[in-house]
């Protein structure tokens, strides 16, 4: 008997004690997608009273909806623009923290200042700095003669504003997240790369990114994941309109379903969105893992 | 394999986050020592922390909490709370731009009929009235405030054009819209450097509407868009004024726009009662070259707010017994001069304290008169439950001739387009 409690307190308990966070994962991440789930199969109105099943119709018209499209090439452009030169910029400021400078701690503490600064006041900022008659942006532009841009009126301009902004976040993130890694690389390699003539950019090229390739592809999957379900940015930069510009021209995935959800109260049409954009998800991130395989491999 | 891992962790870590911020909080009950506990929901400055010391002065047997939240987030929390079951305050108040879609489930508040508002219903215009009502005829709301439309204009660019400067002279330049873009045309002709007749085409669309009787919706709760001629009317009227050049093109509230109200970017905005403090912070050295005329074709409003009681109240008496307190018009006058909310009882537009009411920033107009007047004669036009959204649709469309996007037809085409896929 003794013998038998003691196997199930062996084998039971590890369970027990990781339990907690599974418990509270369960109650408010599964079941809320469950739900949400659930609720997209429904023409559900938040303040009516019944909510009319109606099977996958949601999707359906989801998929011939033009919104819905618009929304999505917007996102992909977006976190591309944005995706792409904030993992360079992080690296490269990373390799140049790496180095020895006076100051250490006061730059790397520099680097969080943008994250820890709310977005709203980031999208209010750059608001102003965007803005067509009296925005840095463009006063800058002019003394090289550019003409006046209206950025949130074109859809490039209003992506690469939105994508800025993003990139002035997250950037410094990021490359945190690179120096300490960078840290875990053998002095012994870059001293004896040195000794042999090599440049800084060659050491950063041929020694610190093969060596901290891990952490590269978990700062891309990171930034996608994120980048895919960016709302305040759009929402904010377009003075609060949930339609993301006059033509749709900066709406984002998830401002789409917040427009559904939230302005509309189509929570039906909203959960359906919110299970496409988790599949596209899901999709981008098998992607991102079979090609890291393939890396690997070679 | 790890790093997917890692990834799952911080998913749920997100998930964990985002959902430990969405709980709420209960709504009121009986307090302590037997007294009737009431939660009234406000949003931004409705200036009623004096009045509720008084009320409970006067009525030791309530005690009142005040929950105020931003605009947005109040109409929403009202929304989830009404959606639950649970949560909302024995008083909520709504925005005009929420109450249409709010009335449009009339059976979550109580019928303020039934508790005896017919006695008061002559306090205010016919159509402040009716706004609150719903289609099967409950009235959901007591109206508070309202926000009565004038023309502001700057008397400085003005006279720079060659045009009257004397607010009487210059309501007279455009008693209807037609002569209001003619002396727009005057305007542009005189080539004040740096600065158009108006703003953009946002305002001036939703005064022209709201001078129709019928307007996005009809009384079944019918979107009539394409059917009804004064909205078509309304788009035409502004897109006339967007293609005579009269527009700075600037979208409302951007920090343009912002700037525009100090550097003379337009020399006219339609604007309501409560946008007096908006300019006043906006361009706080142009005092005296702001001035206030008629709006063209006489009435208008835009913006204020309603007294409900949401079903879930469990005491629907006592809450109606504030409410109607409240919106009294010797209330509403404390409020204004405490406030400056514009006052939705029409007896109090007769009182001095209405009357006397001038603003030094804008020129010593007579602003109590000249909005009391514009709200006293308001059509009372139907609001349908996404009127917000269709309005924000037809904005869009407007905007998009405006920056060369699309022409006009193609706009409205398009505009009608999203206005089905909304409603």
């Amino acid at each position: 008997m003794r013998n038998a409690l003691h196997r199930f307190d062996v084998k039971a308990s590890p369970y027990f004690y990781i339990s907690p966070f599974f418990i509270l994962f369960g109650l408010l991440g599964l079941f809320p997608l469950l739900y949400t789930g659930w609720v997209s199969l429904h023409d559900w109105d938040l303040l009516e009273d019944t909510h009319p099943f109606i099977g996958l119709e949601n999707y359906a018209e989801l998929v011939k909806d033009s919104r819905f499209w618009n929304a999505l090439v917007n996102t992909v452009s977006i976190w591309v623009l944005s995706t792409v030169p904030q993992l360079i910029l992080a690296l490269l400021l990373a390799h140049v923290l790496n180095s020895r400078l006076r100051g250490e701690t006061f730059w790397r503490t520099g680097l969080l200042l943008p994250n820890i600064t709310s977005v709203v006041a980031v999208a209010i900022i750059f608001g102003q700095l965007f803005s067509r008659d009296y925005g840095i942006v463009n006063w800058l532009l002019g003394l090289f003669g550019a003409g006046h841009i209206d950025w949130d009126a074109g859809t490039a301009t209003s992506h690469v504003a939105i994508s800025v902004m993003v990139i002035w976040r997250w950037t410094g993130y990021n490359a945190l997240i690179y120096l300490a890694a960078m840290q875990a690389v053998p002095d012994s390699l870059h001293e004896a790369a040195t000794i042999d003539g090599a440049s800084s950019l060659q050491r950063l090229l041929r020694i610190t990114i093969p060596s901290i390739r891990p952490t590269i592809i978990f700062t891309v999957i990171i930034s996608t994941i994120g980048g895919l379900q960016i709302l305040a940015e759009p929402l904010l930069f377009g003075g609060g309109s949930f339609t993301g510009g006059n033509d749709r021209q900066f709406q984002t995935l998830a401002l789409f379903l917040y427009e559904n959800g939230f302005s509309l109260f189509k929570f039906g049409y909203a959960s359906a969105t919110a299970w496409l954009m988790f599949l596209l998800i899901a999709i981008v991130g098998a992607i991102n893992f079979s090609i890291i395989r393939l890396i690997r491999r070679a | 394999m790890r790093n997917l891992h890692r990834l799952i962790t911080a998913m749920a870590a997100v998930t964990l986050v985002a959902g430990l911020a969405a709980c709420g909080s209960g709504g009121g009950d009986k307090g302590a020592g037997g007294k009737v506990k009431l939660v009234i929901g406000t949003f931004g400055e409705f200036g009623y922390d004096d009045l509720y010391k008084e009320y409970m002065a006067a009525n030791p047997n309530i005690e009142i909490t005040a929950r105020v939240t931003k605009a947005e987030d109040h109409h929403k929390n009202i929304a989830a709370h009404l959606a639950t079951g649970q949560g909302s305050a024995d008083i909520e108040a709504l925005e005009e731009g929420w109450i249409g879609q709010f009335k449009s489930n009339p059976d979550k508040f109580n019928n303020l009929l039934d508790l005896g508002a017919n006695e008061i219903k002559s306090q205010w215009p016919e159509w402040k009235w009716k706004l609150s009502v719903a289609r099967n005829g409950a009235q959901i709301g007591l109206g508070t405030d309202v926000g009565g439309l004038a023309m502001c204009y700057r008397s400085d660019l003005f006279a720079k054009a060659g045009l009257p400067t004397n607010r009487d002279e210059v309501s007279k330049l455009w008693p209807t819209w037609d002569a209001y873009i003619a002396t727009g045309k005057k305007y542009a002709a005189a080539k004040v450097p740096d600065s158009a007749f108006f703003d953009g085409p946002t305002v001036m669309y939703r005064a022209v509407l709201g001078q129709s009787d019928i307007g996005l919706y009809d009384t079944n709760d019918n979107v009539v868009v394409e059917t009804n001629p004064a909205v078509r009317g309304a788009f035409n009227k502004t897109i006339e004024a967007l293609n005579a050049g009269l527009s700075a093109k600037i979208e409302a509230w951007s920090p343009d726009w912002n700037a525009g109200f100090q550097k003379g970017r337009f020399a006219t905005i339609a604007c309501p009662s409560w946008m007096m403090a908006y300019i006043q912070e906006q361009a706080k050295d142009a005092s005296g070259k702001w001035d206030i005329a008629k709006i063209p074709g006489g009435t208008g409003n835009w913006g204020g707010s309603y007294l409900t009681i949401p079903k879930q109240s469990k005491h629907p008496k006592e809450a109606f017994a504030l409410a109607k307190w409240l919106t009294s018009p010797d209330q509403q006058a404390k409020v204004f001069r405490k406030a400056g909310n514009f006052p939705s009882t029409s007896t109090l537009y007769s009182s001095p304290v209405i009357t006397d009411f001038v603003n030094p920033y804008f020129s010593n107009a007579p602003v109590g008169k000249i909005f009391s007047e514009s709200v006293a004669t308001m059509k009372a036009q139907y609001l349908g439950p996404k009127a917000g959204d269709i309005n924000t649709a037809i904005q869009n469309g407007l905007t998009r001739v405006e920056q060369g996007k699309q022409g006009p037809d193609d706009a409205w085409k398009q505009a009608v387009e999203e206005v089905k896929k909304i409603v």
